[in-house]
């Protein structure tokens, strides 16, 4: 009951949109719906039980029981993660366009619906229904980038369209296979099939195109700068900071537990993926010119980290993929955030119009210079967390990929400070850049929350991953015993000391 | 000091025991750098209404800071142990489990006390220093965060703890070379002394990784004590040399140090408190913490002790010709961190950390000193500008004088003590040749050290007084006595013009300079014999090297090599005075040291260049190459197999209503799939 509240609560704020009477009222309506989700989210947490690696608070209706499916809905700890870092961004994200003008009610309809949407693929339990969540999810997206997005918007729109579009029919493939083994669209019947090799290796390739083109992996990753350039800020903020997180969650949801050795075999060709897209990622990124795009190709490299440490297939790497997610969220949205504060006031994202800036806007600069921090993964804030365990774990079994991957810290922090120093430093000159206001009390509001979780989760992931682990541990344990074992038990000859600290 | 002596007399020469202490000072331990935090976050939030009462905070929390840690040392003194405070989880993820746990053995509580202490001092004398500067608070804020982020690195009971401290210091160390960062070159001298930090991280987290392999954790009391059991030679050698590449960044070694000299760019005290006497030597306290893998392998050891010793040559060649008051003082940092290395490669653990503790003193000193003068000269940095500043400023006359003898190693300043153990160790753990070009640079430093002093403090006047001046170092200008510190002084493009007044400091810069002073004179009392009570007291801490296999040593015995020290310094010296005080300065070219050699040390033999073509101009074509493939390779190939650029120019070009068609388009295939399948199966 509860999950269906926290899902439907921002869709019924999207319904009741049409029968407000102006755009303030539209506004307030959006956000208290969605802050209403977001607070149905923390009782959820409330209940969660987190030593138990189960699917929990389970919802099961019936749905189309001419075909098995249900509307069945739960969560674990992966999920729980991710819902709450959906309901935890959209009010942000909603009073970050409380400027917004253009068609106010379908803009902010669009971005409900949205997080009904994703909220369904972070808790659906059914293949069908996760399938149809998953999909619905690009309709508003992509209403959101052709509708409200910059000029070149049309292409980007149906480029993100198609691209998913075409992962998701792949997918639905596969759905529909197992159907026809299972006999039902049950998530669990799913993940009790034993299926031969050869079967396990096509379905995992169908799955895996849909989540590697949503995270998305390098080659399949173009879709994304351009979606990004497009969007309007609160669209990139929502694309980066959750859409993203549905090819990691799915990955990690459906591509291990229902195809295991498969997913063994094709651990290094990912691996390899993974660490060309962090580098490759940082290093295109360097080079951007816009200062959107730039954070944009960051997402490819950051994403790269977050798949490197699910196929790492070890606890520590792969719950620190899922806090990761998190934290690119929550990073990634900031950056975002800024880079739309930024344009409202100049009307361009192009690095070389900014100079100086931090003379003039010193809080806005010392806000970018945190969230800038995060993302390149400076100890103590929430990049870190993540990242490190990630490579830690992956060094366990897979050494050359963590190796490899350790070199994207450098480049992290040379595009990041690069562009910083550009932007903010040096001399304050021209007159654009001499008139530009420092951040609202608004702005800073939205900002607060995120910058407040950054240092925290820094300080104190603990309950991140309290909730992770157990959920990671199920998932490996059951790939099969040897997994679990290479994982979890790495050659150590003192262990017992180690055990203890 | 008798209570020192009488610990180290009783502490034997059996390593220390791990025992957990959550009583007394070390129970408190954690509010070390906790406080200077607290200052960091209300004089960040306060800092507009406080203005220059945030001195006084931050100050006030650098104080308490130290006096909890001259605590700790007796709690130490009294209970020689590797101390253990537990406090809570940071990260436990599966495997990984890393604690904030405190760490204080001997070791500990000398870097407490440096740390705390010069950094005490050097917020005292930050006042005076930064007094009208505009971003005045800030200075103050950040000086607290770097002392918390410090405290932290020699805090941590393991290596990931240690680790985030030694990234936060590098964030402080960025935050504070960009102080000024409206100038262009200073914001890239900050982001430079960053990323070729990070490139050292890498290694150093890598090494975290082998480690962690191996020992299953990555706390020191699991893995010190268990290095000879559980490593084989080769993952020795590998461990410590990875380690050795994050050192190396960090305390500026060969090829690293590049960033170093570049750091001047931040305000003086900056330089004398992180650029100088605490954070750059961070990367000598993480080898000495892991001694116990250094000593597996002489290989290592050996590298160690070259890369010190190259970069002690390079660096004093470099600063021979340097004209700038700074810059001779940055690469005679380098150097003398390459002393440093020297020791820790040679197996004088203790003699490298008894260095590291004097060059606190005299390289603070040097540095605070200048940046006195440079406040008397109107941040004029050109020593050959300079001369006959001795009449003027008296007390940073003889605070200096203290520490270019101390510098010098000249009997009987502290650093003769340091630097001729470090040398003595080499030469008798078989490193001949290190130990023989150790002198070599001794003599060098000599030289520069005392061309930097005679041609700024001796002499008849190279300036007139009240001669206007372009101030051209960032926002210092704003602090200078009859300068309006108001307006936008800082960030001026035009170079800001002052008059050239000189004159002696305010109190709260000479007190830091006297108080150094007489540290810089008497710190060698700690250790004036080679095996002394400071030797002892680092014994339980450091590896034994008795099975590393050195080499035999050579036919000289102690008192030769104090003797051959002691010449060598004084030849420096002498060659210095000849060529810069007997001759006249007043020629048109009065440099003395000529030819190719010094031609090449001026451009500092053109690494910045070499690396400039290497990593900025071919890494940037690299980078251009994969922009433009990604673009038309990637991006076209994906485009092409789907026809997408095509459909889409279609889908554009028509109307709005491309969504609505392509999206029917979509479900009605995806629809007709579904039912085809289902109707198949259900049957």
């Amino acid at each position: 009951m509860l999950l269906s509240i926290v899902l439907f609560l921002p869709l019924v704020g999207a319904i009741a949109l049409s029968f407000v009477p102006d755009d303030r009222s539209a506004k307030l309506t959006a956000l208290v719906a969605s802050a209403a989700a977001f607070v149905a989210s923390l009782v959820l947490v409330a209940q969660f039980d987190t030593g138990n690696p189960d699917l929990q608070l389970t919802v099961d209706a019936e749905w189309i029981p001419a075909i098995g499916a249900s509307f069945a809905l739960a969560v674990d700890g992966i999920s729980l993660l991710l819902v709450v870092l959906t309901t935890f961004m959209t009010p942000l994200i909603i009073l970050a366009s409380w400027d917004h003008r253009d068609r106010v009610r379908g803009y902010l309809a669009a971005f409900l619906a949205l997080e009904t949407a994703v909220l369904g693929v972070f808790t659906a339990t059914d293949l069908l229904l996760f399938y149809v969540f998953f999909e619905f999810s690009l309709v508003p997206m992509y209403l959101i980038i052709g509708m409200w997005g910059g000029a070149n918007r049309r292409y980007a729109a149906v480029k993100f369209f198609l691209y998913t579009m075409l992962g998701g029919l792949l997918m639905l493939v596969g759905i529909l296979y197992l159907f026809g083994q299972a006999g039902s669209f049950d998530y669990q019947a799913a993940r009790e099939l034993s299926l031969p090799v050869g079967t396990q290796r096509w379905l995992f390739l169908v799955f895996f195109a849909a989540f590697a083109i949503k995270v998305p992996l390098f080659p399949v990753h173009t879709w994304l700068p351009d979606a990004h350039t497009e969007a309007p800020t609160a669209g990139s903020v929502f694309l980066a900071a959750i859409l993203l997180k549905l090819g990691g969650y799915g990955l990690l949801r459906f591509s291990l537990p229902l195809f295991p050795e498969a997913t063994q075999e094709f651990v290094p060709w990912i691996l390899a993926l993974c660490v060309i897209g962090i580098l490759y990622g940082a290093i295109v990124a360097l080079m951007q010119k816009d200062v959107k795009k730039l954070v944009a190709y960051s997402s490819v490299a950051h994403m790269g980290f977050v798949v490197l440490g699910i196929f790492a297939l070890n606890v520590t790497a792969t719950s620190a993929g899922v806090v990761q997610m998190v934290n690119h969220g929550l990073s990634t949205g900031a950056l975002f955030l800024l880079i739309g504060f930024l344009y409202e006031r100049r009307h361009t994202r192009q690095i070389a119009a900014f100079s100086g800036l931090a003379r003039r806007v010193p809080v806005m600069a010392g806000f970018w210079l945190v969230v800038t921090m995060s993302s390149l993964a400076l100890p103590g804030l929430n990049g870190f967390v993540g990242e490190f365990p990630i490579l830690l774990g992956t060094y366990q079994t897979v050494p050359w990929a963590a190796v490899l991957g350790a070199f994207g810290v450098v480049l992290a922090a040379l595009y990041l400070l690069w562009a910083y120093q550009r932007m903010f430093h040096g001399p304050l000159e021209g007159a654009d850049n001499e008139h530009t206001v420092d951040l609202k009390p608004r702005e800073i509001g939205v900002l607060t929350p995120l910058v407040v979780l950054i240092v925290l989760i820094g300080v104190y992931p603990q309950p991140l991953y309290d909730a992770v682990v157990p959920s990671v541990e199920r998932v490996l344990t059951e790939m099969g015993g040897d997994v679990a074992a290479a994982g979890d038990d790495v050659v150590r000859p003192l262990s017992d000391a180690g055990a203890s600290r | 000091m008798t209570n020192l002596l009488l610990a180290a007399e009783s502490g034997g020469h059996a390593a220390n025991q791990v025992v957990e202490t959550t009583s007394g000072a070390i129970g408190l331990a954690y509010l070390v750098p906790l406080v200077p935090l607290v200052g960091f976050a209300l004089v960040l939030l306060l800092g507009r209404r406080l203005r220059e009462r945030s001195a006084f905070l931050a100050t006030g929390m650098a104080a308490v800071s130290f006096l909890l840690s001259v605590a700790i040392l007796f709690q130490v003194i009294g209970d020689p142990a590797a101390h253990v405070r537990p406090l809570f989880t940071w990260i436990g993820a599966g495997d990984l489990q890393i604690t904030y746990d405190l760490y204080i053995d001997q070791l500990t509580a000398v870097m407490l006390l440096v740390v705390t202490g010069v950094g005490t001092l050097v917020h005292v004398y930050s006042y005076g220093y930064m007094y009208g500067d505009e971003r005045f608070e800030r200075f103050f804020a950040y000086l607290n965060l770097f002392l918390f982020s410090m405290l932290v690195l020699v805090l941590g009971a393991n290596f990931l703890t240690l680790f985030l401290g030694w990234e936060l210091v590098g964030l402080s160390s960025y935050l504070l070379i960009g102080f000024w960062f409206e100038k262009r070159e200073y914001a890239a001298a900050a982001k430079k002394a960053f990323i070729t930090n990070r490139v050292g991280d890498v290694s150093f987290m890598v090494a975290m990784f082998v480690i962690f392999n191996l020992f299953g954790s990555l706390a020191f009391t699991d893995v010190l004590p268990e290095a000879g059991s559980v490593l084989s030679g080769g993952q020795a050698t590998l461990i410590a040399l990875l380690l050795m590449g994050g050192a190396a960044a960090k305390s500026a070694q060969i090829p690293l140090y590049v960033w170093l000299p570049d750091a001047m760019a931040g305000p003086t005290p900056v330089s004398a408190l992180i650029h100088a006497a605490t954070m750059v030597t961070a990367g000598v306290y993480l080898m000495v913490r892991a001694s116990s893998f250094l000593v597996l392998s002489l290989e290592a050891m050996t590298i160690v002790a070259w890369t010190g010793a190259l970069t002690a040559l390079l660096a004093a060649v470099i600063a021979i010709r340097q004209d700038d008051i700074k810059k001779i003082l940055a690469y005679s940092t380098v150097s003398q961190l390459g002393y440093m290395f020297i020791g820790v490669g040679t197996g004088g653990f203790s003699e490298g950390i008894f260095h590291l503790v004097t060059h606190a003193f005299f390289k603070g000193l040097l540095f605070l000193a200048a940046g006195s003068v440079m406040h008397a000269m109107a941040n004029r940095t050109d020593i050959w500008k300079m001369g006959g500043l001795r009449k003027v400023m008296p007390i940073t006359f003889w605070t200096s004088l203290v520490a270019w003898l101390a510098i010098s190693a000249i009997p009987p300043f502290s650093g003769f003590f340091s630097k001729d153990q470090i040398l003595t160790a080499a030469y008798e753990n078989g490193f001949t040749a290190v130990w023989a070009l150790g002198i070599f640079v001794a003599v060098l430093t000599a030289f520069y050290m005392s061309r930097w002093f005679f041609l700024t403090f001796l002499g008849e006047p190279r300036w007139t007084a009240g001669e206007p001046i372009a101030d051209d170092h960032g926002g210092g200008g704003s602090h200078v006595p009859g300068d309006d510190p108001t307006g936008d002084a800082p960030s001026s493009q035009d170079a800001h013009v002052t008059h050239l007044h000189p004159h002696e400091s305010p109190a709260s810069m000479t007190v830091p300079l006297v108080v150094l002073g007489v540290l810089s004179l008497l710190g060698g009392a700690l250790n004036l014999t080679h095996h002394g009570p400071f030797y002892s007291w680092l014994e339980p801490v450091v590896a034994s090297t008795e099975e590393v296999g050195f080499a035999e040593h050579g036919a000289l015995t102690e008192p030769m090599l104090i003797v051959i020290s002691v010449v060598a310094g004084l030849l420096g010296i002498g060659l210095a005075y000849l060529a810069y005080v007997r001759r006249s300065l007043r020629g048109v070219h009065p440099e003395v040291v000529r030819g190719p050699i010094a031609e090449l040390a001026e451009r500092k033999f053109y690494v910045d260049e070499l690396y400039q073509a290497i990593f900025v101009r071919f890494g940037r074509r690299v980078a251009d190459g994969m922009v433009w493939f990604d673009r038309t390779v990637v991006d076209g190939l994906v485009n092409g197999v789907g026809s997408l650029s095509t459909s889409t120019a279609r889908v554009t070009r028509r109307s709005q209503t491309g969504f609505a068609r392509g999206y029917l388009a979509s479900m009605a295939v995806g629809a007709i799939v579904l039912i085809a399948v289902l109707l198949i199966q259900v049957r």
